[in-house]
């Protein structure tokens, strides 16, 4: 068999893509299709589930099955075809405002269930689509559209949601540091069971522009400045770690998955059905 | 477990259980609310049985999505809720038009608005069942009057879901659901049920939304050798985003289209005394069992009376109903709402004779009394 190269898994005659100049969504993309490449993946054997938002429109540059639904519902959708179709690899790609605000019960039931599916939640802060909107993610005292004279929520920490919810696999990279993000990706996709990679991400256009970083190579320095390890970060006390992006692997441990879970019950019900087990 | 064949003298919502299995669903994704979850509870044990899968999701936003979802991966999918999780539902419904993924939503209809009377039958969905989702489009509602309708327009909803790639929604109520009487779940045989139509083209010509002068395209599997795509959002005949004005008027006309121009298959009602009536009554699920008592009693004591029954909602069987209502001195619309399916029927009859409703939202179902008495208040009147 031929050597997969990621543009196997790129509709070239589509770009250029339509985000904004500085956004980091296509080097996000860039990682999810070299990862498919890597691990030579056939495109009937994936389905690709977007939600609404700018990352939703990932899928218009994606050659392999694609379901684009509703915002917030991504990973329902993706549950459905997983548990239907369990051979399927399926991987579900949302932004902070899809996937962890308004969709954030089914990502921590998605996670709590263990559906075997990729999850890559583009974390840029703040709506891009709808014109930079505070979302679950943005910081406390951010400006943002709707919050100009500063933020007063906190934002939350997606790792340790997904980590808590009880997924096997949960992850953090950047947009800066794509080396990294490759290789998380990566085994993301190669994990039985749910996978979390959440990607810190440039919006240039409208988080940028409100919080003094008006071009992507601002907010690139902002990000990789502010980037830590994990092992840099158990260093640190908790006030010192405001505001850094801990990045690496956090869990990575195996757990059967539902649709194996599943398949022992079905075993368990039809015995039971056929007089088995007794009534 | 189920006697294939034989009477059981079983509940309305067992009866939708089995239906759904016999036309062949093999996933249900729901969330539990009365007066529906039985079906729920029974999908639960009886769907791994047959290899099917049954997950009980966070919402019924995730519910109908997870159905989607499935039915896109190939399997018949349905879902069962009642008001307030028909009403979370109504966003993904309208996905499964946009997107022509088929799939059945069973609404066991209670009390509302709200979360209103929980455990009380109630028939104010008629509208949103087929309005409730934004944007215009074309949808197929049944309403069972009976256990055994329960099972047989289950079967049925899920055969025109496939034959026209659509949402069919199955609008019962708390009374035929909770109800128990003798019904034959027979098996359905090979002729009766409707497969998916799948596609025989080479896979690079594949266009799963192909608009070939109103023939439903054929839909794969995910997983198949046909890689494609859905989308919720307009596209094209590839599933490719489009939003050229050209190509959504092409495509959201072809959503009610679909459907309207196939009224005749869809279309099912059921006759009672109609050749000689001069009082028709209109009626369809819980109230159609009032309505044939009050038109015997009626004809008891002199009163031609004669029954429509709407086993169809939607579409709405105008015609008939106009044919229905030919010779008639008057119409009686008995609902429980405070006129819904009324509308439909004085825009269909266009005569001038009186149509007037019995509706009642307390809760407690129409009588036939209160039918027969206002047979006879309007027969005054005339």
């Amino acid at each position: 068999m031929p050597v997969k190269r990621y543009t196997d898994y790129l509709l070239k005659d589509k770009l250029p893509v339509f985000w904004c100049g500085g956004c980091g969504n296509g080097n996000v993309l860039g990682s999810i299709l070299r990862a498919f490449a890597k691990l030579e993946l056939e495109k009937r054997d994936i389905v690709v589930v977007t939600g609404i938002g700018c990352w939703g429109k990932a899928d218009d540059y994606i050659s392999t099955n694609t379901f684009h639904g509703t915002h917030g519902r991504a990973l329902a959708f993706a549950t459905g075809v997983k548990l239907a179709n369990p051979r399927l690899k399926v991987v579900a790609l949302m932004g902070d405002g899809d996937g962890a605000t308004i969709g954030g019960n089914h990502l921590i039931h998605a996670a709590r269930r263990n559906v075997d599916i990729t999850a890559v939640v583009v974390n840029n802060f703040n709506y891009g689509m709808t014109g930079g909107q505070y979302s679950g993610t943005t910081p406390e005292n951010a400006i943002t559209s709707t919050s100009r004279c500063g933020h007063i929520e906190e934002g939350f920490d997606l790792c340790k949601l997904v980590e808590a919810a009880g997924a096997p696999f949960v992850a953090r990279g950047t947009v800066y540091g794509i080396t990294q993000l490759d290789k998380l990706v990566e085994q993301a996709l190669n994990k039985k069971g749910f996978s979390f990679v959440e990607v810190i991400a440039p919006c240039p256009t409208h988080f940028g522009r409100l919080n003094r970083m008006k071009n992507a190579p601002s907010m690139l320095k902002w990000i990789k400045e502010n980037s830590i390890t994990i092992k840099q970060a158990q260093k640190l006390t908790d006030p010192e770690k405001q505001g850094k992006f801990v990045t690496g692997k956090f869990v990575d441990k195996e757990r059967e998955d539902y649709s194996a879970r599943y398949k022992s019950l079905q075993r368990l019900a039809q015995k039971s059905a056929e007089g088995g087990l007794g009534k | 477990m189920t006697e294939i064949g034989k009477f059981r003298f079983i509940q309305g919502n067992h009866a939708i259980a089995e239906g759904a299995l016999a036309a062949g669903a093999r996933f249900f994704a729901g969330y539990p609310i009365t007066p529906s979850s039985e079906i729920a509870e029974i999908s639960s044990r009886r769907l791994p049985e047959v290899g099917g899968v049954y997950i009980q999701m966070e919402d019924e936003l995730g519910s109908i999505a997870a159905v989607i979802g499935a039915s896109a991966a190939g399997k018949k999918s349905f879902t069962a809720t009642s008001g307030p999780g028909f009403s979370l539902m109504q966003e993904n419904l309208g996905v499964a038009v946009m997107a022509e993924i088929p799939c059945v939503i069973i609404n066991v209809q209670r009390s509302g608005p709200s979360t209103g009377l929980a455990t009380k039958p109630a028939q104010g969905d008629v509208m949103q069942s087929r309005w409730g989702t934004h944007g215009d489009h074309g949808i197929i509602v049944l309403s069972p009057s009976s256990v055994q309708d329960c099972f047989d327009l289950t079967v049925t909803a899920f055969n025109l879901a496939e034959r026209y790639r659509t949402p069919v929604v199955l609008l019962t109520d708390e009374i035929i659901g909770h109800m128990r009487e003798n019904a034959s779940l027979g098996q359905p045989g090979p002729g009766e049920l409707t497969e998916r139509e799948t596609p025989d083209c080479s896979p690079r010509d594949y266009k799963p939304f192909e608009l070939n002068k109103g023939k439903i395209a054929p839909l794969a599997a995910y997983g198949s050798e046909y890689v494609f795509r859905v989308s919720g959002s307009a596209h094209d005949e590839w599933g490719f985003a489009c939003s050229s004005p050209e190509n959504a008027d092409k495509f959201i006309r072809h959503y009610t289209e679909k459907i309207e121009k196939n009224r005749e298959d869809i279309i099912m009602t059921r006759q009672y005394n109609l050749s000689d009536a001069e009082y028709t009554i209109i009626t369809f699920g819980c109230s159609t069992r009032s309505a044939l008592e009050a038109m015997h009693s009626a004809r008891d004591r002199g009163k031609r009376a004669g029954v429509l029954e709407l086993i169809t909602l939607w579409p709405f069987a105008s015609d008939r109903v106009k044919e229905a209502c030919r010779n008639a001195k008057a119409v009686i619309v008995p609902e429980m709402n405070l006129g819904q399916v009324i509308r439909e029927v004085q825009r269909a009859v266009k005569r001038d004779i009186p149509i007037v409703g019995v509706n009642k939202v307390d809760s407690r179902s129409i009588t036939p009394m209160e039918i027969l008495g206002k047979i006879e208040e309007v027969a005054k009147c005339l």
